[in-house]
């Protein structure tokens, strides 16, 4: 179902956790809230939720104003950044509570909540722990039980709370693809709240940028990354070099490649794998330096200073592959030419 | 080989670091021992050694005389009232204070501790001044013929004063740790507020509670303080069980005084041994 959210404020004593933030999440849609911690992000979803109450603005569930119910009444599923296990109860009565409390006339018979219960659990591939108790589990575990917990009452939404937050990083890269696909398969609409943006590029359909209680930007992750609306976003999604022009000189800038003539704005963003770097021929009047390289896997980040040996100046970085850089046979200390192939302004 | 050498002593001298020589350790287990020895299990000793000092034939005598009957089921009431109470207003107390944010919020986690901070004597006066001939509602109650004071309800009122704080104190830290999550977990899963309750805070503080009722309830049947300013020490009518050995203590008549102490001591123990029991319980979950 779709989500509109239109005005929501609130605070916390005097401090704005959200500022009027206006919000459409279409039907259907895998959508990450993503922020530096303090931004806002988990309040907006537990607003969401009916677990917090927002000081002004609404909350609509599929055109319908929900503002004022209850988390029971929103028909939403929610899942906990520690899971919240109902640590007295097996496994199959943690998945089977939802149904269990629901008023008599709109209960499944023990036998239906039995069938469905088991699907869940395979759906989760953990039916072989109906029978645990949570404190039985690993992490990852938790993480799908809670899951199927929030899944068995059919919520029209679903929210998830740092889903992947308290995992280990090889359990959290198996389950991100797991949720990408699970909600590919079931479809409903589903919010996640993450600091993590390369967890937010990777499961997300839809990114929602918050920071300072406001929304930075919105949209799918490529546009994130290639058409950043702000030096907050350009800087919070992946590395960047930045040069304040104000304080840098341009005139290398200006040798790599970057036009200075008609500037549009003060501060410059270049992406890492942006910058591409040759030996510098001998009759080159090149003054950065290579100063030292490490390896990332597939490629190689290299950290480059500027060359006036009596001022000491802020490293700049570039990324290219591996193979490449082997071909260029360079050397610590080796001058090198720069070349910035893309860059965003900002003011 | 030299090098391995050096290395045990290390590991040696390590260990003496950490340990206490024999003669701290053994002295230390001495005083211990010597202490409970000497000041508890002693005095509980002499209790029974002296309620059967005059042979069981008296001690059942001495049981089964009408004031010593009525003292008992007058304790067994008083219990029977307040534990029940103070269990839902200790809940209540608990409830408010880890799942709510207001003002004066610390003040009340205080004002919880008061009972045990406050000489039990004063807690009695309270009521006194309150209820009493001479007090704030004493005319009001003499006009409509309701006796508080030397009577039941005085006795109830002081003994909740008094074991008020036993089912907060337990419930208190142990629903902090636990935090709400697993709450808001039920109620996003459509469960109604007092479902949450019953499914899944009360099970989770059940231990603890059952903890605290035990020791409001040894509270309960055992307090002297309070309870004697209120009571009037009416034989048969407003002594409760402590009351009633003290009476007798001061009689003269040993073997009842001590029967019925050793009534209060067999409680003490059972208290104790139910204790390590839910105790032992708690840790395994």
């Amino acid at each position: 179902m779709s989500i509109l959210l239109s005005n929501i404020s609130k605070k916390f004593g005097a401090f704005a956790a959200l500022d009027n933030i206006n919000l459409e999440i279409p039907e259907g849609e895998l959508v990450a809230l993503l922020g530096p911690s303090g931004c806002g992000k988990t309040t907006l979803l537990r607003i969401i939720a009916g677990l917090e109450r927002a000081d002004q603005g609404r909350v609509l569930i599929s055109g319908q104003d929900r503002t004022h119910h209850d988390v029971s009444q929103r028909g939403i599923g929610f899942v906990f950044q520690h899971y919240a296990l109902f640590r007295h109860m097996t496994v199959f009565e943690n998945v089977a509570f939802g149904l269990r409390v629901k008023p008599r006339k709109d209960r499944p018979s023990n036998d239906v909540i039995t069938k469905k219960v088991h699907a869940l659990l395979e759906l989760v591939q953990l039916d072989w722990l109906h029978d645990r108790y949570p404190d039985q589990l690993s992490g990852g575990q938790r993480q799908r039980i809670a899951l199927a917990r929030a899944l068995a009452v059919e919520p029209s939404v679903l929210l998830l709370d740092e889903p992947f937050g308290a995992l280990d990083a090889s359990v959290r890269k198996d389950l991100r693809q797991w949720l990408r696909n699970l909600h590919h398969d079931l479809n409903v609409t589903s919010i996640f709240v993450t600091h993590d943006q390369e967890e937010a590029m990777e499961v997300a359909s839809q990114v929602v940028v918050l920071n300072h209680g406001r929304i930075e930007q919105q949209g799918s992750p490529s546009a994130i990354y290639d058409q950043p609306a702000n030096a907050f976003v350009s800087g919070f999604i992946g590395q960047t070099n930045v040069f304040d022009l104000e304080h840098h000189d341009t005139e290398w800038l200006q040798a790599a490649g970057l036009s200075t003539l008609h500037q549009q704005g003060k501060i410059v963003h270049v992406r890492p794998h942006d910058i591409v770097i040759e030996k510098s021929s001998a009759g080159s009047d090149a003054f950065v330096i290579l100063k030292d390289w490490q390896h990332l896997g597939a490629l190689i980040r290299i950290e480059l200073v500027k060359s006036e040996a009596n001022r000491p100046s802020a490293s700049v970085y570039a990324e290219m592959p591996n193979e490449q850089f082997k071909r260029l046979q360079l050397h610590k200390g080796d001058k090198v030419d720069l070349r910035i192939r893309h860059a965003h302004w900002f003011h | 080989m030299n090098a391995i050498t050096q290395q045990v002593k290390l590991v040696e001298h390590q260990q003496l670091a950490l340990q206490d020589p024999d003669w701290v350790k053994w002295s230390l287990i001495a005083i211990a021992v010597g202490f409970i020895g000497l000041f508890i299990c002693l005095p509980l000793g002499l209790v029974i050694v002296k309620a059967f000092s005059k042979g069981v034939a008296a001690y059942v005598e001495a049981l089964a005389e009408p004031d010593t009957l009525a003292a008992i089921r007058l304790s067994l009431l008083i219990a029977a009232v307040t534990v029940p109470l103070n269990t839902v207003f200790g809940v209540a107390a608990a409830w408010a204070i880890t799942r709510f944010d207001f003002n004066g919020k610390s003040l009340l986690t205080t004002l919880i501790d008061l009972p045990f901070s406050v000489s039990p004597v004063i807690s009695g006066l309270i009521f006194v001044l309150l209820f009493g001939a001479e007090g704030w509602f004493g005319d009001w109650l003499m006009a409509h013929d309701v006796k508080i004071i030397f009577a039941t309800p005085g006795i109830i009122l002081a003994t909740l004063f008094i074991t008020f704080p036993f089912v907060a104190r337990q419930l208190i830290p142990l629903m902090q740790e636990m935090g709400n999550q697993e709450e808001e977990a039920a109620l996003s899963l459509g469960a109604s507020g007092w479902r949450t309750f019953w499914s899944v805070t009360l099970p989770n503080i059940k231990w603890a509670l059952l903890y605290g009722v035990l020791l409001c309830n040894a509270r309960a049947m055992g307090e002297f303080g309070a309870v004697s300013v209120v009571s009037g020490h009416i034989r048969g009518l407003t002594n409760t069980l402590p009351l009633h050995v003290e009476v007798n203590y001061n009689e003269y008549n040993i073997v009842g005084a001590f029967a019925g102490a050793s009534i209060l001591a067999a409680l003490a123990i059972v208290t104790l041994i139910l204790k390590t029991v839910l105790e032992w319980q708690q840790n395994r979950r």
